[in-house]
């Protein structure tokens, strides 16, 4: 069983990498999971090169998904919506969309900001973008608010009713992972 | 309806769906136009007995075929039927009503796992014999149901407001049935 992390912000010490790393610590013992670092050496969406030799960071990003049971997305918000780097990491991964390394894969959105709401509406914008994708989008949500009272100087999160939070989504998350690999193996 | 009614318009047995000339199939509403679409896989059996027949019928879902396989994958994916986790439509009724050239079938219709009452109804194509020496009888049916009753709920909004797919989606079939030897 393998979790993919994907933060939509690319800053070293983000609130949505260190969200990733405390919902790592909520996986059971069987459960795999590596925090991507490929985002930012992404280049922008273009079909010329969306071709069967795409460039090497998305068919690492590409890989990455292919390989994991899960992906978890922790995203900030932007202007009201998605940051524009995930979203073109996502683009890519989505192609070809009929057989892409998305498609039915369970996937799970939280995020955080610095202001009061919690990245509410890049979580839900995010959650319509992988559904078209077709993915298996769990619906639960975590939304951290105030980002900077959430974690210490070590980017460890202090707040209890948070971790709870996100204990449900990391529990919902591998339960449809767990759900899906029989029928993977049985394919 | 009496037993004499049955055995007139369908005669006693078992009769398998001929999956070849069949058609399953669906309509809805989409922007300013009607969306159809197929499964190009089905399984059907009509059991008719001394005292009533029975109707039952699968669709599966990851043969749905559209114009476009992109939108088939949409089709088949968690936003729509989701294929992986409920690979089949079902019908069944166990209790049907043939009756001239009318059949009634109050039965169960499955879709994404969620299970609710519904009748399909349409119109029988009387037994006759094929060129191969068997028997064959057609029902032309339909119903209407409300996809959101059945978690499938996709939808976008038009910058007039309104949603671009329509809740209501009609579900026809051509069933062309052979009786079993």
């Amino acid at each position: 069983m393998k979790v993919l992390g994907i933060s939509g912000s690319l800053r070293r010490e983000s609130y949505n990498t260190s969200l990733l790393r405390a919902a790592a610590e909520l996986m059971g013992g069987d459960v795999e999971f590596e925090l991507w670092q490929g985002l930012k050496a992404v280049p922008p969406y273009d079909a010329d090169e969306d071709t069967e030799n795409p460039p090497a960071a998305v068919a690492a990003m590409r890989t990455a998904v292919a390989g994991a049971d899960a992906v978890l997305l922790a995203t900030p918000e932007y202007n009201a919506s998605i940051p524009g780097q995930l979203k073109n990491g996502l683009d890519w991964v989505s192609r070809p969309l009929a057989t892409n390394a998305l498609r039915n894969k369970p996937v799970a959105v939280v995020g955080a900001s610095a202001g009061a709401f919690g990245a509410v509406w890049a979580q839900a914008d995010l959650r319509k973008v992988l559904a078209t994708i077709g993915a298996r989008v769990f619906e639960g949500e975590v939304a951290v608010g105030h980002a900077h009272t959430r974690f210490d100087e070590q980017g460890r999160l202090i707040d209890d009713d948070i971790r709870e939070q996100l204990t449900e989504v990391v529990d919902g998350l591998v339960a449809a992972a767990r759900a899906r690999i029989p029928q993977a193996q049985a394919a | 309806m009496s037993t004499t009614e049955i055995l007139t318009v369908a005669p006693a047995g078992t009769w398998q769906l001929d999956p070849i000339h069949s058609t399953v199939g669906f309509e809805v509403e989409y922007i300013v136009g009607t969306l159809r679409g197929q499964f190009r896989e089905v399984e059907a059996k009509l059991v008719v007995g001394e005292s009533g027949a029975s109707l039952e019928g699968v669709a599966k879902v990851a043969s749905v075929d559209v114009k476009d396989e992109n939108l088939a994958a949409h089709l088949q994916s968690p936003d729509f039927f989701d294929a992986e986790r409920h690979p089949e439509l079902r019908f069944t009724a166990e209790q049907i009503d043939l009756d001239g050239d009318t059949i009634i079938a109050p039965g169960e219709l499955t879709m994404k796992g969620v299970t609710k009452p519904d009748t399909v109804s349409g119109t029988i194509l009387h037994p006759t014999t094929d060129y191969a020496g068997n028997e064959r009888i057609g029902l032309r049916v339909s119903t209407k149901v409300d996809r959101t009753e059945f978690g499938i709920n996709w939808n976008a909004p038009l910058p007039t407001g309104k949603q671009a797919l329509a809740d209501e989606v009609t579900i026809n079939g051509d069933l062309y049935f052979v009786k079993a030897a």
